[in-house]
């Protein structure tokens, strides 16, 4: 076997898939191909369907055999529900608005805590540390009751900011902002202390700028579930020009009873494309977000 | 002697200058100046919500009543809980509508990774596909496989009566199989994200140990089940905990799907918890069996901690 080259087993994933393959491994892999791309297929059917079903007339959504072309084509449904009684662009305005502010609010206050725990030592910080972590695993319903009260309480039920505030103050977010901190070198902070330099300007000059990373997977994912949620908006919102695209999308499901399949179909492709596109266009960071934030396990 | 001592001192007082030197204690105050934003809207938003929720599980209320509505009852809420049959019945449906699906998207996640770690065309397109569930909206899901459960005209059904089966499930609307119908949605949905975790673990894997096993002679599955597993244990850990977590919690998809039917098939406890506190009214209630919940997910997880530390495999 060749010698391998220091440092060559970081190339490993590539070295692996490149390996000559004996015959038997050759067999074996194209069956796992073969079925992995059924098995895909498989789960990308209700994808299909929901687009192919929002290009359809209503009529010939269930018509047998099923038609995978829609013919006629019919833009009709996307005009509906973009500009008829139940406007997407009103719904996905306010989506836009609660994650843009969650996402700014959120990299705001979470960056400056996690600063405090992951640079400077005063008495407490363990303690409120220990009070933070702890609320990690705590069931999102518990809050449910309780804010749906105190937001009464404070005059934001029913209002955006029933959405934006809570988002705004995560655990998550500090915790996963620590995290990475804690891996830049301690000695780039003493050396810019020596030199005079304010806590402030650390963390503004030095910390920020070297975790651009963290804060971009912290953004990406407070932006998808910022904008997937409701679960909150169905519990904190009841007038019909506060809600977010999810909710916004269940005013096709209930009219009158039944709902219409072209109509919901043409909405939820609708809803899906922006966070498509955030996806496409950040894959590799949101991937890396998703498994830096699986470290907390 | 008292040269050395001094000697000594003397280094000690070097060595404490250095030290403040190198590092100057910024005060207390800025630290808590740091964390003040954040500390504030936890506190309001979380910790302070908290305590209430645990005050009025001893409590009776509605809220239209206003805060002074507030009748306290002691345990009676938690001892009204333990005696509800529907209360007993939404646990155990929680417990197979989580421990099916999340064993099962963690186990088709971890064998998407594997093949997806290997010499498979079009793995970047392959991993997207199966990602593409777990970015959608639920609202999106649920209307898309209410139409594909439709059970006289839905696709499903269409397919089984076209392979022969005469006389399908009727899905969403069989209270013997919505469960199921909401579990195969939530493996659908999960199993990308599972596999994206495990495809990242499994960069982690060292090389050489694969070669070692195989020059020793092991066979495919050999290697998987002495290499590549145990080194993959604290990874499975990680999503059946979280997994179990989130599919206790959800009754969105619920809500959406069935509203916990027909009758009471696919009433779980989250949805239950969110019948009584914005369908009934009942904020004690509800608080309740929230903080039960809790306590029980809280146990379940420190059963598994124990049981990883015996069985996970830390590189």
């Amino acid at each position: 076997m060749a010698a391998r080259a220091p440092g060559a087993s970081r190339f490993r994933f590539r070295l692996r898939s490149e390996r000559v393959l004996s015959r038997e491994e050759r067999i074996r892999w194209t069956i796992v191909s073969i079925v992995m791309w059924a098995v895909a297929i498989l789960f990308l059917m209700p994808f299909v369907w929901m687009v192919v079903s929002s290009l359809k007339r209503e009529i010939d959504v269930f018509r047998l055999p099923v038609q995978w072309i829609p013919d006629p084509l019919t833009w009709s449904n996307y005009v509906e529900v973009w500009t008829g009684r139940y406007p997407l662009t009103k719904y996905i305005g306010n989506s836009l608005i609660v994650a843009i502010a969650r996402v700014v609010g959120e990299l705001f206050t979470a960056s400056l805590a996690a600063y405090a725990f992951s640079r400077l030592k005063f008495r407490g910080r363990d303690i409120i540390f220990i009070l933070y972590v702890s609320t990690l695993i705590i069931p999102h319903q518990m809050l449910l009751v309780p804010r749906f009260i105190l937001y009464r309480q404070l005059g934001i039920y029913d209002t955006l900011w029933a959405l934006i505030l809570p988002g705004i103050f995560t655990v998550f977010g500090t915790f996963l902002l620590r995290q990475f901190f804690l891996t830049i070198p301690q000695d780039l902070t003493d050396a810019a202390r020596v030199d005079g330099a304010s806590e402030l300007q650390i963390y503004w000059r030095i910390i920020l700028p070297l975790s651009k990373p963290a804060l971009a997977s912290l953004a990406i994912l407070a932006f998808v579930w910022s904008w997937n949620d409701y679960e909150t908006p169905l519990v904190m919102l009841t007038s019909e020009d506060k809600f977010t695209i999810p909710l916004g999308l269940t005013r096709y499901f209930d009219e009158s009873g039944g709902f219409s399949a072209a109509l919901i179909s043409a909405g939820a492709v609708s809803s899906l494309i922006p966070i498509f596109i955030v996806f496409l266009a950040l894959q590799r960071q949101f991937i890396q977000a998703l498994t830096r934030s699986g470290l907390k396990g | 002697m008292a040269d050395s001592r001094a000697w000594t001192l003397a280094r000690l007082g070097n060595r404490e200058r250095r030290r403040r030197r190198r590092s100057p204690e910024p005060a207390s105050w800025i630290g808590w100046a740091f964390i003040a934003p954040n500390l504030i809207g936890f506190a309001v938003f979380t910790f302070f919500p908290l305590v209430f929720s645990l005050a009025i599980s001893f409590a009776e209320w509605d809220v239209i009543s206003g805060l002074d509505g507030i009748r306290w009852v002691g345990l009676d809420n938690f001892r009204n809980l333990l005696r509800a049959d529907d209360f007993w019945s939404s646990g155990g449906r929680t417990l197979i509508y989580a421990g099916a699906s999340v064993p099962l998207t963690t186990a088709l996640g971890m064998l998407v990774a594997l093949a997806l770690n290997g010499p498979v065309p079009g793995r970047s397109l392959l991993r997207l596909i199966f990602f593409i569930p777990f970015i959608a909206n639920s609202v999106a899901i649920a209307a898309t496989w209410i139409l594909l459960y439709d059970p006289r005209y839905g696709p499903i059904n269409r397919f089984l009566m076209s392979i022969g089966i005469d006389d399908p499930p009727v899905w969403l609307a069989s209270s013997d199989w919505a469960l199921t119908a909401l579990i195969i949605m939530a493996v659908w949905s999960g199993a990308g994200y599972a596999a994206v975790i495990y495809l990242a673990a499994l960069q982690d894997v060292p090389q050489d140990l694969h070669e070692a096993a195989a020059l020793d002679g092991a066979g495919t599955f050999e290697r998987f089940k002495v290499v590549t597993f145990p080194f993959l244990t604290p990874t499975s850990f990680f999503l059946l905990v979280t997994g179990f977590i989130g599919a206790s919690q959800s009754f969105g998809m619920i809500n959406l799907m069935t509203q916990g039917g027909p009758g009471e098939a696919t009433t779980v406890l989250s949805y239950y918890v969110y019948l009584n506190g914005f369908r009934f009214y009942q904020f004690g209630y509800a608080s309740a069996v929230a903080w039960v919940m809790f306590l029980v997910i809280l146990l379940l997880t420190m059963v598994l901690w124990r049981v990883q530390r015996r069985g996970v495999f830390y590189g």
